[in-house]
């Protein structure tokens, strides 16, 4: 009994790990730009932060799954474009909404599935894997679209990217909700408790009876749902089809998802974390651009941010 | 003891992690040209020291002394430098890089810094045959290409290759076979006899007997005591460690031997000839043979692990088709694999999410976990083979060798299974927790599963086996029925006697 009690009680101990930092890190920024610019925690910025994060946000999630397997998935930006100028054209041609939207997740699922196929029946490394899907993805947009933005789009579209549901903007709830799923997930399901066992160490998940080719299927099909559901949110908020959208966000991503905790070895990361990483890039990307900071002195910071935050994550590791 | 004339001196050590003190005040003392043994049970804070030593972890109080020295920062490169070598218990090898690169690595001997494949291929020959391996083992085979008793000596190689004054063997033996331990034996005896000293690590008590001038025992993270080893013995190192006696024999032949639940006709593939065996309900059979026999390929063979070009398996007197590991788990077969670091454990994860990898089918609904029935599998586990974490959440790379192998057994005693294939399950497991291994085997025989019984080290097959099935270069050679144990018999049979044939399959 008294082994019992131990066991448990030591369960529960604090620790400080890397989403806290992540969120010391967030916190220090507001308050910084919360005394630096007055408009900073104004209703408008807030709600115009809250948007800016949701597609991010969602791609990041997306991405720390792939990252939990040791796996990557360069396709994101790639495959967003391709369902923005899809989904805009159909609905510009005349097809009802629901059924593009329809069509656009099915095709991005699709383009993850392939991945997953490539990854593991091919034995193709997901680095080079989901670069070749990039490319491939990309070059069908620039097709598909002759290299032109599409416009035509219903104002219907435009509006939801502007609405509120109770108060917040419907672009986050969407991240909020693919959060909290993509959370439980990992948490609470079977298939979760594989994805990082999966991470770990393949051989020893196969030899556990692990159906290691389902989950890596699952895992990157995953993943493409999760771009085509950000390219829908992008044609929203964008109001038309543009060919070149989403270039970097694969980078954003990743650095999201690591920020957040996720280790590009595997068996490290969850949603949450994802999140508030996305959070750290959205703040400093708007906080730059309230303090009319020279835009290309953004990704500088971001990537000094990414650098120290994993360093000290890792010195702290080492230490323990 | 004063800390000039020692070559060692460690004195009042201490080190903690998270949760765990696993040294308290530890004073270690060697001397030039002594063989000392370290024992104690898993997690007794034996790797550690070692780790204190050669720099791997850094000491939170105490001094070291090195030929007199003190060092007052050990890292891996002074420890190195001082002629401090170690083959640990967990290898640290390079995997996609040949034998001659493992041995020399870091060390490579080179020309106006290009390196010279033939030399290092020489030199890396040399020092294989220094322990007579060097017509087992090529120089330019992948180290992943080997098996894990192959790389433990390339281990071995490598530390031999540093000319080192203090050599450290953390658990060599755990893996080797008679052969190849006695081969170990004459090649550390010989260094002694060269006047450097040796630190020896052994859960197989009998060999400290064979090899060390004293035996330091450690439980708990303290120093319990310290022996003459000609003024001592087995049974009083036991009491020592663990604190009771230990069963001698732990045969139990009230077991109800039944049906046939696994059958194998005729099994070949890349490394197996036509292998043959069968295990029935309630019995324990043991299978022997020589590193390299395929007794590893062969388990590996029936849980659907590894291909099998033509054979059949029946389970429970149905033949079954094998495709994958998963396929064999559901017909009610499990496996412990030899290789707890590559092929058992994701080590990065938790004791919990470890030991129910192979139930989480079994646990819960639509594919949600039942997080109480998770805990409560992995709490009973970890009492049933007193695994030491500090909690259920502990990361397993964080645990000490012998209890990531109870891990590895936990697992697969949580599946239920109708065959147990048990290959070196008690791979660095202390001589308490042994016996409680078998006692677990006893009564899964009881419960009426039954039991391949895999290893390299015969007393404990020939303790608790009912039969040893005996292979040799792939080949299932012979028989035993336990009335007819003996050393002897077992050996010849593992080791070719009638050469011309064998030698001549051997080459093709
Ligand atoms: N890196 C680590 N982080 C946390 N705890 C650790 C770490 N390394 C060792 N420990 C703990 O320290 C204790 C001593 O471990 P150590 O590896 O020295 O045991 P050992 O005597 O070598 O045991 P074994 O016979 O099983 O190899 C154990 O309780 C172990 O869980
Ligand atoms: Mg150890």
């Amino acid at each position: 009994m008294n082994e019992d009690s131990k066991l448990l009680k030591n369960e529960k101990r604090f620790t400080w790990n890397t989403q806290m930092i992540v969120l010391a890190v967030v916190v220090v920024l507001w308050i910084f730009l919360g005394i630096r610019s007055e408009y900073f925690f104004t209703t408008s910025n807030i709600k115009n932060i809250m948007r800016q994060m949701a597609i991010q946000g969602v791609l990041s999630v997306g991405m720390v799954v792939v990252i939990i397997t040791a796996g990557i998935d360069l396709s994101v930006g790639a495959v967003v474009a391709l369902v923005n100028i899809l989904m805009s054209k159909m609905v510009v041609g005349g097809t009802p909404i629901w059924l593009s939207i329809l069509t656009c997740l099915l095709l991005a699922s699709a383009l993850g599935f392939i991945n997953g196929i490539v990854v593991f029946d091919l034995r193709v490394p997901a680095f080079i894997a989901t670069l070749g899907m990039m490319s491939i993805a990309r070059g069908a947009t620039l097709l598909i679209s002759k290299g032109n933005n599409i416009f035509g789009l219903p104002r219907s579209i435009a509006n939801f990217a502007s609405s509120d549901f109770l108060g917040i903007p419907s672009l986050f709830w969407f991240l909020i909700i693919v959060t909290v799923i993509i959370e439980l997930m990992l948490r609470l399901t079977r298939f979760g408790r594989y994805v990082y066992a999966l991470g770990s160490n393949v051989e020893a998940a196969r030899l556990s009876g692990v159906n290691i080719r389902l989950v890596t299927y699952g895992v990157y099909t995953l993943a493409g749902f999760l771009w085509g559901v950000g390219g829908i949110l992008e044609t929203s908020r964008l109001w038309m089809g543009v060919p070149t959208t989403g270039t970097g966000y694969e980078l954003d991503a990743i650095a999201a998802a690591v920020l957040g905790g996720a280790s590009l070895f595997g068996a490290e990361g969850n949603a949450i974390g994802a999140f508030f990483g996305a959070l750290v890039m959205i703040t400093i990307y708007n906080g730059a651009v309230l303090l009319n900071i020279n835009p290309f002195w953004q990704r500088i910071i971001v990537g000094i941010i990414l650098i120290a935050t994993v360093a000290v994550d890792q010195i702290r590791k080492r230490r323990s | 003891m004063s800390t000039t004339e020692n070559a060692i001196a460690m004195v009042g050590i201490n080190k903690s992690f998270p949760g765990v003190q696993a040294l308290k005040d530890v004073d270690f003392y060697l001397k030039p040209g002594e063989a000392k043994a370290l024992v104690g049970e898993n997690g007794a804070g034996k790797s550690t020291l070692i780790k204190i030593l050669t720099g791997a972890y850094s000491q939170d109080s105490g001094e070291i002394f090195v030929f007199g020295k003190k060092i007052e920062k050990m890292t891996p490169i002074i420890s190195e430098q001082l002629g401090i070598s170690a083959v640990y218990q967990n290898l640290v090898l390079a995997n996609h890089l040949t034998v001659a690169e493992n041995i020399l690595l870091g060390n490579e001997p080179s020309k106006w810094g290009f390196v010279s494949k033939k030399t290092m291929f020489k030199e890396a020959e040399k020092v294989l045959d220094k322990i007579g391996y060097a017509d087992v083992i090529s120089p330019d085979q992948k180290l992943s290409e080997l098996t894990a008793a192959q790389q433990g000596m390339v281990a071995i190689a490598r530390a031999l290759s540093r000319n080192a004054r203090i050599m450290i063997f953390d658990e060599p033996t755990a893996v080797l076979a008679v052969r190849e331990v006695k081969e170990l034996f004459r090649v550390i005896k010989q260094l002694k006899e060269n006047g450097i000293s040796i630190i020896y690590i052994s859960h197989r008590l009998e060999e400290i007997f064979e090899l060390c001038d004293t035996a330091l025992v450690l439980k708990d993270g303290k120093v319990v005591g310290e022996r003459e080893v000609s003024e001592t013995n087995i049974d009083e190192l036991i009491s020592m460690m663990v604190g009771r006696e230990i069963k001698k024999d732990l045969y139990n032949p009230n077991k109800n031997i039944g049906k046939e639940v696994l059958r194998i006709e005729n099994l070949s593939n890349f490394k197996l000839k036509n292998c043959s065996l069968t295990v029935r309900e309630g019995e324990i059979v043991g299978l022997y043979g020589l590193v390299g026999s395929g007794r590893t390929e062969l388990s590996r063979a029936i849980f659907g692990a590894d291909p099998i070009d033509s054979g059949k398996i029946f389970v429970e007197g149905k033949e079954v088709k094998i495709k994958s590991p998963s396929g064999a788990i559901k017909l009610g077969l499990g496996l412990i694999p030899e290789d707890r670091r590559q092929h058992g454990l994701a080590l990065k994860l938790n004791v919990k999410h470890n030991i129910n990898l192979p139930v989480y089918e079994k646990i819960g609904k639509m594919g949600f976990i039942s997080l109480s029935k998770e805990i409560e599998n992995a709490r009973n586990f970890v009492k049933i083979l007193s695994i030491k974490t500090p909690s259920l959440k502990q990361i397993v790379s964080n645990l000490s060798g012998g209890n990531q192998q109870k891990v590895v057994v936990a697992k697969w005693l949580a599946s239920k299974s109708k065959v147990f294939i048990m290959d070196e399950p008690t791979n660095g497991i202390d001589v308490g927790a042994k016996e409680e291994i078998y006692e677990l085997m006893n009564n899964l025989a009881m419960e009426g599963a039954g039991v391949l019984f895999i290893s390299s080290y015969m007393p404990e097959l020939m303790s608790i086996c009912d039969r040893i099935v005996v292979m040799r270069e792939g080949k299932v050679v012979g028989e035993i029925p336990h009335e007819e144990f003996s050393e002897e018999k077992i050996l010849s049979m593992a080791i070719k006697n009638n050469t011309s044939e064998e030698v001549r399959d051997k080459n093709e």
